[in-house]
């Protein structure tokens, strides 16, 4: 019952929350100065011309007659029509959103591989050198932000040591058969591993950017909680038992200190998402966080707010998710 | 294994040292530019373009660090970029530090109906992907300083809120705040007078860490091309130049690159240290 009501006073604060963002979105973005559709007419336009279009796209009414025509359309899956494309702003991010995607998990795997490698090395070496090198790289890796990390990838990997690409999803001279924007995955089901490696030759660097601040982080924190879990009676209890090193690391410690890096993992992937808007930027990736930036410098006022409410929406449900999954892990909040 | 912790700890102390150190440097160089910069910054000369570093073949004597494809000098670049740097890092980090913590410390002592409309403000601001929202910032307020450290400051308040608010409700609840109210302090009293002294170190810490964070963020814009007008020579901006031509001239994007690094480095540092040692909060 307790739970039931958590949960629906969770759903209740993030719709909130999207309401917050839309209406800020909104009116933000109608202030900015430049007129989008005087800038998509050819230079010859008449005002008439400009005063038809600007009614077609609804922005001679005021701000809050706009926000409830738009309110109106997005509950019924009408996002609005983009000014540059003029296609449906619904059809263009969802092309978009899965590149995106691709590009965020993929980071996230990599972060949970190197952070995890990180924490059980830091966990088995404890109180050597191997530990404090392991620390300092995690301190560097923590204080660099993605940009900085994607830099200077690109100077290592694409200029120095040419091994991967750092422009661009896909090459583009390729024959792509695919029906879906899931292109990663698509080629594996399609088993075009010449396409798969073509992909992940691009977008592994600018994942690898995404991940490393988060690869420490979960570095960090996994190796603490192991650590502290290592001294518990019961860990003492499988050693006595004759069980390895190894085995009590990865049998006994892990399940039991890995909750608290889970919820933390969860909060910072929505900042990974965050990050991929310059990161896309960096590498040319073609994603949402591209086609974000562009629509800003365009003045493409219902792209932008259908980019910004997506990106919020992804925010919300993960955190939703992983506060559901901490509830439903966690015995002492079930019954609290 | 005492050695190792020995090390540990001695690091610790160096590394509060050389990234003070490094701030430092990059102060002095803000503040001297004009007199120690051995080129105009923005002088262009086409017979000077694409020079490279003083240790390679075909350079002009005076262009250390080489020049760009504008035949700009790099040093001199630099050394004036460091100004925009750190005006944006201690003016943008300062302003954000103030309204963050002031609304933080007001969240989490008075609670009620001013914790929820701020704790709410807080949630939706959380939703923003925040490189998107400063582009869009800044493109509503036009580029320049001014419009960078608003930005700034509209994105970042809630790093300093989130922690404080919690700090300070851990705080107000303990035994020392309820004698100062029987003793007979005034709520807003016991705010300043009690609780803030004890956030003051996690503040403090937050402020360090922010400056990295604007430095960063100034950088990020000039590369999307939104920062300061194109004239006054920033670090991002030049990255930006850089990232273009890196395979002609790699020197125009790696220095003004290792620079903003050990930057923004020295900054996190310089937080991280002064955690360890002074914030039993945060550690």
């Amino acid at each position: 019952m307790q739970l039931l009501r958590a949960i629906l006073q969770r759903l209740l604060t993030t719709a909130i929350t999207l309401i917050g963002v839309a209406v800020i979105v909104f009116v933000v973005v109608r202030v900015v100065p430049g007129n989008p559709i005087a800038m998509m007419l050819p230079p010859g336009a008449t005002d008439e011309d400009i005063a038809r279009l600007t009614a077609q796209y609804g922005l001679d009414k005021t701000i809050p007659e706009q926000f409830l025509i738009w309110a109106r359309g997005v509950l019924h899956g009408d996002f609005g029509t983009s000014i540059t494309a003029r296609q449906p702003v619904l059809d263009l991010v969802l092309g978009r959103l899965p590149a995106t995607l691709e590009l965020s998990l993929m980071a996230l795997v990599i972060a949970v591989i190197l952070g995890g490698i990180a924490a059980l090395t830091g966990t088995r070496k404890r109180d050597t050198l191997t530990e404090a090198g392991i620390d300092i790289t995690n301190g560097m890796a923590l204080s660099i932000p993605d940009f900085l990390w994607g830099l200077l990838l690109i100077l290592a990997f694409g200029v120095l040591v040419p091994i991967f690409h750092i422009s661009g999803r896909v090459t583009p001279s390729l024959e792509l058969p695919f029906t879906t924007d899931f292109y990663l995955v698509e080629s594996l089901v399609r088993l075009r591993f010449d396409l798969w490696l073509d992909i992940v030759s691009h977008m592994f660097l600018p994942a690898l950017a995404l991940a490393i601040p988060l690869a420490a982080i979960i570095g960090q924190l996994l190796k603490q909680s192991l650590k502290e879990t290592m001294h518990l009676d019961y860990v003492t209890l499988a050693r006595t038992k004759g069980y390895g090193e190894n085995h009590v690391i990865l049998r006994e410690a892990l399940p039991n200190a890995i909750l608290p890096t889970l919820t933390l993992v969860g909060v910072q992937f929505t900042f990974l998402i965050g990050g991929t808007v310059i990161i896309e930027r960096l590498f040319s990736y073609e994603g949402l966080g591209n086609m974000a930036i562009d629509a800003v410098i365009n003045r493409d006022l219902p792209l932008i707010q259908g980019i910004v409410i997506l990106f919020a929406v992804i925010f919300t449900a993960v955190n939703l998710v992983v506060d559901l999954l901490y509830a439903v892990l966690n015995p002492r909040l079930r019954h609290g | 294994m005492a050695d190792a912790r020995a090390l540990v700890h001695r690091r610790a102390g160096l590394r509060l040292w050389l990234s003070a150190g490094w701030i430092a440097l990059v102060a002095a160089a803000a503040l001297l530019a004009p007199w120690i910069a051995p080129h105009d910054p923005l002088a262009q000369d086409l017979f000077l373009g694409r020079l490279p570093p003083f240790w390679m073949e075909g350079t002009e004597p005076g262009y250390w660090l080489g020049t760009d494809s504008l035949g700009r000098d790099v040093l001199s670049r630099i050394l004036h970029g460091a100004r925009i740097a750190l005006i944006v890092a201690v003016i943008a980090g300062t302003l954000t530090c103030l309204i963050g913590a002031t609304l933080g410390l007001l969240a989490g002592f008075l609670r009620g109906w001013v914790d929820l409309v701020i704790s709410r403000l807080i949630d939706i601001w959380m939703a923003f992907p925040p490189v998107l929202f400063s582009i869009l910032l800044i493109a509503v307020l036009g580029p320049g300083l001014t419009s960078i450290i608003i930005a700034i400051v509209v994105i970042d308040w809630t790093r300093f809120a989130r922690v404080v608010r919690a700090e300070a409700m851990a705080q107000g609840a303990m035994d020392y705040v309820a004698s100062a109210r029987v003793a007979g302090r005034t709520r807003i009293g016991t705010m300043l007078r009690e609780i803030l002294p004890n956030v003051l170190p996690t503040i403090v810490v937050l402020l360090t860490l922010e400056m990295g964070i604007a430095v960063i963020v100034e950088a990020i814009l000039s590369f999307v091309n939104l920062s300061i007008s194109t004239d006054d020579p920033t670090w991002g901006g030049m990255i930006a130049e850089g990232r273009t031509s890196v395979h002609q001239a790699w020197w125009v994007l790696v220095f003004p690159l290792v620079t903003l690094f050990l930057t923004v480095l020295a900054f996190s540092q310089l937080g991280e240290g002064l955690k360890d040692r002074y914030d039993p909060v945060l550690q």
